[in-house]
């Protein structure tokens, strides 16, 4: 009896169609603010220089050759070299791969986790909601450096505990986030729909609010991404990174410090490599919330 | 407003209360002994139980935080583990330095924002507009160590304008300025990048509204509308954002104080974790708990000054 029209689709065409909504929409929101190009672009080189460190950094970034102690930029040095004649450019390639990863790892724990409870705090309301809010509403009351800073003064500094910390500072923004567009989408008819049709609560929130409200999550995520790699290198350079002689960018900043008065490269050229990182991961999530943010859309 | 005014106390209170809790727990149930850690694992067990005694670490885990609520309450906040003076005395000591920044910081940033939020709102999408959005956008991609260092080379070892290691305990109004600039202007900056994004959103959503077309109609000047009509009324999300980054502003001003070496609760508060002075943290998670809560409560309250059509329900 059922012909093709009007039989339900098949799960795999279904999240087919929302893939597909969902890229779409995230291509219309690059396309509506050129900036965000620019700014994937910047992301993207730093990642890729990141993953191919081994291959193309000029020399080993743990070898220290007392000879060429606190060089300026030359020819062999292109970035000069540290207090150990360590070659600063290795070292800033190196030093990418821990702040990207812990950043992502972080980012992406936090991200997940702070989804699920806002989306449950959202969806089911009530006594649940005011709960789950208020703690978060702690949390985000105490500034997250402090926080990131004892979390990790306490357990020690590893690259596994300064996931906890960061992860741990950025779960409440996440879940303010997934909370609002939850209570909003799940009022709307097609949730009803499916609540009449006798779907789970666990297949609604999944299959059908989370792609709706996963593109504001993602830029969330791109923004975060900035500040977890801003807060990593600030605790390095408070002395809470992954311990020496591991290369951090906060970590060589902290090192080029000590030698500020003679040798300001050491200290400059990893701020600049945060700062383009940063800058990059802003430009791409401010110019995509721009283009997503109901308020905002239809502007221009 | 005075039932609006206990409700947001009570809520202050509450918040108070449940922080001072999580911060009592972690200190507690993290891993580290703190009598270990003031007298070595060398000590001998005798000592190790004398020093527990004497800091309260024997009684059970109940009574040392009945003892640590009922001391945050009266002033008692303990003695530090390292200099054996009172906490609270130490961190009265230097909050003056670390208020006295971050005041000023905020004013600077609020006096450099919120025009140039206005002027980018007002030339929307010209090129004023980018170059100000840009240029806030960078602001705030600064982690707040690295703007101090690149001003640190710019202008006290380049320039040799300012001094490189600022004391803090200048006497003369000009040398308290001198100690001040640097790391003012750092940590005013970031705010500034913060302040001009919310003043020019707020802004645009205002200018859109029918009363300021009506204002146009009537043929008031620009300047009128912009500044005594649209400005009113977009200065309440700027004050809330201004609250919610109070938090940013704190983790700053621990980053700045330490690059320009300015005595203050960064200070104090790095020299606490280095030592593993336990009561000393356990003090500053308090103070900043307070400060926190003090200006979301002052926050919430200002709304009804800017905005006297809010009634507090």
């Amino acid at each position: 009896m059922t012909d093709a029209a009007t039989a339900p689709l098949s799960r795999a065409a279904y999240l087919r169609s929302a893939a597909v909504a969902m890229g779409g929409g995230l291509i219309k929101a690059f396309n509506a603010n050129k900036t965000s190009w620019v700014g994937l672009g910047g992301f993207l080189i730093v990642v890729l220089l990141a993953v191919l460190a081994p291959a193309i950094a000029p020399y080993d970034p743990l070898d220290q050759n007392i000879l060429y102690r606190l060089k300026p930029p030359s020819a062999e040095h292109w970035l000069g070299t540290d207090f150990y004649g360590r070659d600063t450019l290795s070292r800033i390639l190196w030093g990418a791969r821990i702040s990207l990863a812990i950043g992502l790892i972080a980012i992406g724990s936090a991200m997940v986790i702070g989804t699920l409870i806002g989306m449950v705090a959202g969806y089911y309301g009530g006594r649940t909601d005011i709960i789950v809010m208020q703690v978060m509403d702690v949390l985000l009351a105490f500034p997250s450096l402090i926080l990131g800073l004892i979390v990790v003064a306490m357990l020690g500094p590893s690259i596994a505990n300064l996931v906890i910390a960061i992860a741990l500072t950025a779960v409440p923004p996440f879940a303010r986030i997934a909370r609002a567009p939850t209570i909003a989408v799940k009022n709307r008819e097609f949730i009803e729909a499916g609540r009449a049709l006798g779907y789970s609560d666990l297949r609604l929130m999944f299959g059908h609010i989370l792609p709706n409200i996963a593109p504001e999550i993602l830029v969330m995520g791109s923004l975060w991404l900035a500040t977890a790699i801003r807060v990593e290198a600030s605790l390095a350079f408070i002395g809470l990174g992954v311990s020496p002689p591991t290369a951090t960018w906060g970590g060589m900043i902290r090192e080029g410090f000590e030698n500020i008065l003679d040798s300001f490269w050491l200290a400059l050229f990893p701020s600049l490599a945060i700062l383009v990182v940063v800058f990059a991961l802003n430009l791409l999530g401010d110019g995509l919330r721009d283009a997503i943010d109901p308020r905002l859309r239809g502007e221009e | 407003m005075t039932a609006f005014v206990l409700k947001r106390l009570g809520f202050a209170v509450i918040t108070l209360f449940a922080v001072l809790t999580i911060v009592f727990f972690i200190v507690r149930v993290l891993p580290g002994d703190p009598a270990m850690a003031i007298l070595g694992d060398q000590a001998s067990q005798a000592a190790l139980n004398a020093l527990r005694a004497r800091l309260g670490l024997d009684q059970p885990l109940y009574v040392q935080y009945l003892q640590f609520l009922g001391g945050v309450v009266v002033g008692d906040w303990g003695v530090s583990m390292v200099s054996g003076r009172p906490v609270i005395q130490e961190i009265l000591k230097v909050l003056p330095a670390t208020l006295e920044l971050t005041f000023v910081s905020l004013v600077l940033g609020a006096a450099v924002g919120i025009p140039l939020g206005v002027w980018s709102a007002v030339r929307r999408n010209k090129l004023p507009d980018y170059i100000t959005r840009m240029a806030s956008l960078l602001g705030l991609s600064f982690p707040a160590f690295v703007s101090a260092v690149l001003l640190l080379i710019v202008f006290a070892i380049q320039l040799r304008w300012f001094p490189v290691i600022s004391s803090g305990q200048g006497t003369t109004l000009s040398d308290r300025l001198r100690d001040l600039a640097l790391p003012a202007v750092n940590l005013g900056l970031i705010m500034a990048a913060y302040i001009t994004r919310v003043s020019r959103s707020a802004m645009l959503e205002v200018l859109n509204q029918d009363y300021v077309r009506t204002a146009h109609a009537k043929g008031l000047a620009f300047a009128t509308i912009i500044w005594r009509h649209c400005l009113r009324n977009a200065l309440i999300p700027v004050v809330t954002v201004v609250g919610l980054y109070l938090g940013i502003l704190i983790g700053n001003s621990v980053l700045t104080e330490i690059v320009f070496n300015r005595p203050g609760l960064g200070k104090l508060i790095i020299g606490a974790l280095n030592q593993r002075d336990y009561t000393m943290l356990q003090g500053m998670m308090v103070i900043y708990t307070l400060i926190v809560v003090l200006v979301n409560l002052i926050t919430d309250l200002t709304y009804g000054l800017i905005d006297p059509r809010i009634k507090y329900s």
